[in-house]
């Protein structure tokens, strides 16, 4: 079988799995949990191609989806715009704010580029708590309508499964399509050494800029979504610990696989969950998590798992040989 | 009179803030040098100083002084844990996992504090009282006299060190070309080492200090932390005057804004300084710019 075609068929496979999952599920509470894995899921994998691909770290990714999140609920609130108008204002919002400020900040490298984006974070967060009159500050914003196609609406956890796992499978989908592309090697060309890439006719300036436009974008889609499913946004689902999370999903997942953002964001979705008898104390984990994931396994879990799984089968194999 | 005696207050604050961020900021310079590694858990070191100055004192009922001493200490105890057990094992990491290691030791940090301190802001009762003294017509507390002379006192410390010691003149060394110090029989990781025993030491007086000024619970560190890396980011990346003039600068726009912009606003001034140098002057204020070398 061709790498194309085991890649088409692990699609398929990964796309049926997703529509039939709600038949085996009881109760809203899964479903719920799902959903929110696919919202992280978008947002893991926009957050990869960038850190993953292009390799090029943003601490501040949590603005972008607060900043989608916002744009479309206060469109639909106040000014009483459908949905799905409000989404695309909102991803085009934050693509052309992605591409101004992408040209400054990706010209820093390594630990400068992490802190002005980590900057550029810290400042959207207090800009959400502090401009009260128009994001209802720290107490939130409510009554954000759901999303609606003709008659149907989108308000309860099946339906909301359904619109926000297709929109995955799509990003997912694009992603892929994108790694493969002339821009997927060249930005993986950038990540090994800009220098070289440089050298060999890559517009890395532009490319980064436009790579770190497609991130802000999807994060976009997922912070609109993720406002018309809850209805309710607040600053502190969009802070700066929301931006670590993201590239933990990310680290955890491993750089640069699309499966891997997905098993990363569901992992640290599930994870709060099981860790509801620790409460706050859930951060210790996630640091502990950071820690030893980068020292030890630092492909993430999909090539981790592959790298063991190949350890073993290697050790049968050569105690097999022993014996006979 | 009034409205200078208000400016005055102002620059005052804003000079005490500037002195500590200054001092973290010297930590991260130190660590840098040494390794190119930007530590982000700088900040917690901040934390540790002011949290377990306080358990000292509640807790043990220990006078000041042996309490900021233990503290001290305990800090720099935990400084070297870390460095040896998340920075030495790492060969040839790249910046990005660095950055998500010190990320990841700064949240264990943070957590292993609420955890074991809870989330309760605490106060650090001041050196020497809280009665004000009047200069020429102008108050000011004790403390920010004692922030004053322990800044000035670290700042002399340091320069000695790293100018006349023999220990302080090889860590520069190292700072300068790590293998070419290691040829002439440096030990390069005990430096490393070192650089992190001086910037944890430096981070936890620095949150000492400030602790009675400004209240100190356990996740001071993140913005202490980030206002430190401000401060000799302005000053490119020195453990000299530039930082320090960062650090004041940082604290004095940063009070101005508060008094006369918006208090509300007042981690956003320090953050929007920050990217507006990066954008601008990435190399610091203070100092001429380098090529990139490959």
């Amino acid at each position: 079988m061709t790498k194309e075609k085991r890649e088409i068929l692990i699609f398929f496979i990964f796309t049926l799995a997703v529509l039939i999952t709600p038949f085996f599920l009881q109760g809203s509470y899964f479903l719920n949990v799902l959903v929110f894995i696919g919202i992280n899921t978008m947002l893991a994998v926009g957050l990869n191609l960038l850190l993953g691909y292009a390799g090029q770290i943003s601490l501040g990714h949590a603005a972008f989806f607060g900043l989608g999140a916002y744009i479309s609920g206060i469109l639909t609130t106040r000014f009483g715009l459908d949905p799905w108008f409000a989404l695309v204002i909102a991803a085009v919002a934050n693509g052309a704010l992605a591409f101004v400020i992408g040209f400054p900040i990706l010209k820093l490298k390594g630990h400068y580029l992490a802190m002005a984006t980590l900057g550029f974070g810290i400042i959207m967060f207090i800009i959400f708590n502090e401009t009260v009159a128009v994001t209802g500050g720290p107490s939130g914003l409510s009554g954000i309508p759901n999303i609606q196609i003709s008659s149907l609406i989108f308000d309860n956890d099946l339906r909301n499964y359904y619109l926000i796992w297709i929109i995955t499978l799509l990003v997912m989908l694009f992603s892929i399509n994108l790694s493969h592309s002339r821009i997927g090697r060249a930005l993986r060309a950038i990540a090994d050494s800009e220098v070289a890439a440089r050298v060999l006719g890559v517009n890395a300036r532009v490319l980064k800029v436009q790579i770190f436009t497609v991130s802000a974008v999807i994060s976009a889609i997922a912070g609109s979504l993720y406002a018309h499913t809850m209805t309710f946004i607040s600053p502190a689902s969009f802070g700066f610990n929301f931006s670590i999370e993201l590239v933990t999903m990310v680290i955890i997942g491993g750089l640069g696989s699309i499966y891997g953002s997905f098993l990363g964001a569901a992992i640290l979705t599930i994870l709060p969950e099981f860790l509801r008898v620790l409460r706050d104390f859930d951060i210790i984990v996630y640091g502990l998590l950071l820690i030893i994931m980068t020292m030890y396994m630092p492909g993430g879990l999909i090539s981790g798992l592959t790298r063991i799984a190949e350890f073993i089968v290697g050790k049968i194999k050569s105690r097999g040989a022993r014996h006979a | 009179m009034d409205n200078s005696r208000q400016l005055f207050q102002y620059i005052l604050s804003g000079l005490s803030n500037g002195a500590i961020y200054a001092l973290i900021g010297f930590g991260f310079a130190i660590i840098y040098n040494a390794t190119g590694i930007i530590n982000f858990a700088q900040g917690e070191f901040v934390m540790l100083g002011g949290m377990f100055t306080i358990f000292f004192l509640a807790f043990f009922h220990l006078p000041l002084l042996p309490a900021i001493i233990l503290a001290i200490l305990f800090s720099t105890i935990i400084g070297i844990a870390f460095e040896r057990l998340a920075i030495r094992p790492l060969k040839n990491a790249t910046p990005l996992s660095l950055v998500i290691i010190t990320i990841g030791a700064s949240i264990l940090l943070r957590g292993i504090a609420m955890l074991v301190w809870g989330k309760d802001t605490h106060a650090v009762t001041a050196f020497s009282g809280n009665d004000p003294l009047y200069i020429a017509g102008a108050t000011i507390l004790p403390q920010h006299i004692w922030i004053f002379a322990i800044t000035l006192l670290i700042i002399a410390a340091n320069k000695i060190f790293f100018n006349y010691s023999i220990v302080g003149k090889a860590m520069r060394a190292c700072a300068y070309n790590s293998q070419a110090a290691s040829l002439v029989g440096i030990n390069v990781k005990t430096m490393v080492l070192l650089s992190f025993v001086i910037s944890s030491a430096i981070g936890s007086m620095a949150g000492i200090i400030i602790a009675p000024l400004t209240m100190t619970s356990f996740d001071v560190g993140i913005m202490l932390g980030l206002k430190g890396f401000c401060a000799v980011i302005i000053g490119g990346m020195s453990s000299g005057l530039g930082t320090i003039m960062g650090g004041l600068l940082l604290g004095l726009l940063e009070s101005l804004g508060v008094g006369y912009i918006s208090a509300s606003y007042k981690d956003a001034i320090a953050f929007i300084i920050l990217l507006l140098i990066l954008f601008i002057r990435p190399e610091g204020l203070f100092r001429t710019k380098e090529t990139e070398r490959v």
